[in-house]
């Protein structure tokens, strides 16, 4: 066996700094074992605190921000990496083990162009010449499908787009000829259109380079396109390590199962969709700049029914819910709730009219004061819109936790102590203690881990039938839609280029974009990336 | 491993996605929606095109440097308000028990002070623009020949000064990270913050007293002459240059290592780690050239104090610059030599200050490559 990089039982640590404790050990990795081959691709897969980026990051022997490896062995080539010094290691970094980050848009300089940058670690390890890592970009470039091979290393990091940067930092880990490559989600931040292209990249430039690779991801059905081979990590221990195949077909384990299954929830839409709530109507609305972000946008939200908005980040998702809710009064057309037409400004509307419509974010940890507890963040809006005080307040605020499925034992906890879903679950028990008819959710899973962001899917389903709310969910997840929506409206720069019920929105015929968008969602099958890709070529050399 | 070279060259995957259509070169990104008019970043003339769309560097330039030239007219009538408001007449100081009224309405006459005070202003105001800052009233000479001299002085000792501790502060920012919350970093730091809290004229005595008194190999006092060689000047400027340097050292030294340190927590300085670079490298080459507009912020003020705060220092070592100058002036009224100290003083601020914010503004990669 041609093990490249072996690691044995591997234990990782790191100080916690507890607020009002004594600084304890944390144990975040413990008794994990792998190896990979040469010229293979392993992948990392569980949801966020599962130790993936840290364990793939011992490939260079780097901890993160006080993190330590405290026991095990890391065995590139047969020699330990732990067991190297400073010195040692830094010839390691950069020229045999190189690092792929997550976000290319923070881990480019934003001070030097590109292309030194790209062939800085293979000129700085003595790999090769100025000439030679040039050249080497170049073509590197080209195999990454990178616009103007020839002067994007000209270029400085914010000139190019998010995708171009995650393919420029895949070039830059190959420029030295390394032996080895670690991909921490490389393409988790971008749009899904673009992720495909990415992905393709990516493997394509691996194939034709013959470099082995570590690709970490919380999305199976990614990695399931990439590696050969998949360990499935939780809490930092191992769950299951196996072939794509038996991984994705026949999975052992429970939590492994869950993970495969995530995507299947499906829900019914709902038949009569005549009692309109929302109407929206040949909105348009430009920034103070004068840019116009949407274009002539008009769709209709049934009572107690959820409309999903799809789209890529750009498209005028956000910008829509922030005209709706009146933070962005539009240039020209009406927005009419329940009838009778909303006032376009925030400062116009009444209480009452506020009241109505709350809203979810994507990121629960900035929408909520730090300082404040769970109690304050849910009773604040009581308090303003209905006036309750004292005992009253203190059982609706249990009975909003109740029906979150958290209970009061929260209530006292301030957001920091709390995990990413159970922030969001009080976001939304915020939104609900206004009893709104209306709730807009932005993009709130998207930050979330598959599992946790299943459950609150499920959650706000279930509020929705006790509470007969109806929600326009922002979202870029097909698989989403499909699980939640009645009714859909896809975006793209700024209008809306299909709208209708769910069963006939995601039917053919299909309008371009909206082909290409169910195209790009990864599905759950080995050979999905390849296929994708055929018909896709065969359709731009028909046309 | 090296047989994948670029002759091996397959087919470049081009096919971007829908919006990562290559675009012409200069301009970048899909969300730039005036990329078409965008000018070739090194086209000279379109410097002088219209400015706002077209250059965002050079329109924050000219911003600037428009906000300069207003400002300094701000200031020069906040000096002559001032000076306007001072309770007191330089005439009835000046003569004294004989303060006839006659004689002082005579005095009065023969300085202009009869005339209105915006006649004044602006009689003082074109004069000023022209370099003529008048007549001292104490010496009858003239006050541009005067500040020429002393000007000349200030700005040599402050030359000095700020060609020893702006390396050496950024020098020693650099190393503090290095070897931050090691042994050099808080020796560094200790010092620095000693030479910090003590008072620039205790260091000069300090200075004087082992230097000059008790070892004997410095000059004192500072003082210079029109007759001496550039050597002698050197030698006699050592101790108050010296001085100066410990004053200013910490404040930018410390300035540079915070902005460094900030800068060492990105994630672009752990790519930089991650690829194998030497500490020093990563210091040097990633992390200072952003961190660069603070740095210069805080070297331009302590610039502007060597010119404009160094009154203390030239009292001490008795040295002939522009502050002793201004000091002597306002014990005697004379405000010519008052108000022209105030408008130059002022005028090195703010320019001081008007290039540091272009430096930064230069230094920033964003607006110096527009998309």
């Amino acid at each position: 066996m041609a093990d490249l990089l072996s690691v044995r039982d591997l234990k990782i640590e790191a100080t916690s700094y507890p607020p009002g404790e004594r600084p304890r050990t944390v144990t975040l990795v413990e008794g994990v074992s792998f190896d990979v081959e040469k010229g293979k691709v392993l992948g990392l897969i569980g949801e966020s605190g599962a130790g993936k980026s840290t364990i793939g990051l011992t490939a260079l022997a780097y901890g993160r921000g006080g993190v330590r490896i405290t026991g095990g062995e890391v065995r590139l080539n047969g020699e330990d990496l732990l067991k190297l010094s400073p010195g040692g290691i830094r010839k390691v970094r950069g020229a045999k083990v190189c690092y792929v980050a997550q976000s290319a848009a923070a881990a480019f300089n934003p001070a030097h162009r590109l292309g030194e940058q790209v062939i800085e670690a293979a000129l700085r390890h003595g790999v090769m010449t100025r000439a030679e890592a040039e050249e080497r970009a170049l073509y590197l470039f080209r195999v990454l499908g990178l616009p103007n091979p020839e002067t994007f290393g000209q270029r400085y990091p914010h000139q190019v787009s998010g995708g171009q940067l995650q393919r420029a930092m895949t070039a830059m880990a190959l420029c030295p000829n390394p032996e080895l490559i670690v991909f921490d989600e490389p393409t988790t931040a971008l749009d899904v259109t673009t992720q495909i292209d990415v992905l393709a990249a990516i493997k394509h430039a691996i194939e034709e380079t013959g470099t082995a690779a570590i690709y970490i991801t919380h999305d199976l059905a990614v990695v399931a396109q990439i590696t050969d081979d998949i360990l499935v990590l939780r809490h930092g221990k191992m769950v299951e390590y196996g072939s794509v195949q038996q991984i994705i077909e026949a999975p052992q384990a429970e939590y492994t199962r869950a993970l495969v299954n995530v995507r299947g929830t499906r829900s019914e839409e709902a038949v009569d969709q005549s009692d309109t709530l929302l109407q929206v109507e040949n909105i348009t609305a430009n920034y103070s700049n004068g840019f116009t972000v949407l274009h002539d946008v008009s769709l209709h939200l049934p009572k107690g029914q959820t409309l999903a908005i799809v789209g890529e980040s750009g498209s005028g998702k956000s910008t829509l819910a922030r005209v709706i809710t009146g933070l962005l009064p539009p240039r020209e057309g009406t927005i009419s709730f329940d009838g009778k037409p909303l006032p376009k400004a925030l400062k116009k509307r009444s209480n009452d009219e506020l009241r109505r419509i709350q809203m979810i974010y994507q990121m629960a940890d900035t929408a909520m004061n730090p300082r404040q507890t769970v109690r304050e963040i849910i009773g604040r809006p009581l308090t303003f819109y209905y006036g309750l005080r004292g005992k009253e307040k203190s059982a609706r605020v249990n009975e909003l936790l109740d029906q979150i499925e958290m209970g009061g034992q929260f209530a006292d906890r301030y957001p920091a102590e709390l995990s990413g879903g159970q922030k969001q679950r009080v976001a939304i028990a915020r939104a609900l203690a206004a009893r709104p008819e209306l709730i807009l959710c932005d993009e709130p899973t998207s930050a979330l881990d598959p599992l946790v962001a299943e459950g609150i899917l499920k959650l706000l389903l279930k509020l929705q039938e006790e509470t007969h709310v109806s929600y326009m969910f922002i979202t870029h997840d097909i698989a989403i839609v499909r699980a939640i929506a009645d009714s859909v409206a896809v975006m793209h720069r700024g209008r809306v280029v299909r709208f209708g019920p769910k069963s006939k929105a995601l039917s053919p015929p299909f309008d371009d974009y909206t082909d290409l968008l169910l195209k790009s969602v990864p599905e759950m099958e080995i050979g999905w990336l390849e296929r994708v890709l055929k018909t896709r070529r065969m359709e731009s050399a028909g046309n | 491993m090296s047989d994948l070279g670029p002759a091996r060259g397959p087919e470049p995957m081009a096919k971007p996605a829908a919006d990562e259509v290559p675009q012409p070169a200069g301009a970048a990104g899909p969300t730039a929606p005036t990329q078409a008019d965008l000018p070739s970043q090194d086209g000279p003339l379109a410097f002088f095109a219209g400015a706002r769309r077209r250059n965002p560097l050079m329109s924050l330039i000219l911003q600037r440097l428009a906000l300069s030239v207003a400002l300094l007219f701000a200031v020069s009538l906040m000096i002559f308000g001032g000076v306007e408001a001072l309770p007191g007449d330089f005439a009835t100081t000046y003569l004294g028990q004989s303060a006839t009224p006659q004689a002082v309405a005579n005095i009065r006459k023969e300085l202009g002070l009869d005339q209105p005070a915006p006649t004044r202003y602006f009689q003082w105001l074109g004069g000023a623009l022209q370099g003529d800052f008048g007549t001292s009233w104490a010496s009858r000479n003239s006050v541009s020949e005067q500040i020429g001299k002393r000007l000349g002085n200030s700005l040599f000792l402050a030359f000095f000064a700020a060609a020893i501790s702006i390396p050496l502060a950024v020098g020693l920012g650099m190393l503090a990270v290095q070897f931050r919350d090691r042994f050099p970093d808080k020796i560094i730091n200790v010092v620095s913050l000693a030479a910090i809290s003590l008072p620039e004229f205790f260091v000069g005595y300090l200075l004087i007293l082992f230097f000059a008194v008790n070892m004997g190999v410095a000059t004192f006092p500072a003082t210079v002459y029109d007759t001496m060689t550039i050597g002698q000047r050197l030698s006699a400027i050592a101790l108050p240059t010296a001085t100066l340097v410990l004053v200013v050292l910490a404040h930018m030294m410390r300035m540079t290592r915070a902005a460094i340190l900030n800068v060492m927590s990105s994630a672009y300085v752990e790519t930089a780690e991650l690829k194998g670079l030497s500490g020093l490298r990563i210091i040097a080459r990633h992390a200072a050239p952003n961190a660069v507009a603070p740095v210069i912020n805080v070297i331009a003020l302590n610039l502007a104090y060597l010119v404009v705060g160094v009154v203390v220092v030239e009292v001490v070592f008795v040295y002939p610059g522009m502050g002793q100058y201004m000091v002597d002036a306002v014990t005697v009224r004379d405000m010519p030599v008052v108000q022209a100290c105030g408008l130059i003083f002022a005028a090195f601020y703010i320019l001081l200050n008007m290039f540091a914010d272009i430096l930064a503004i230069v230094a920033n990669p964003r607006l110096r490559h527009p998309r």
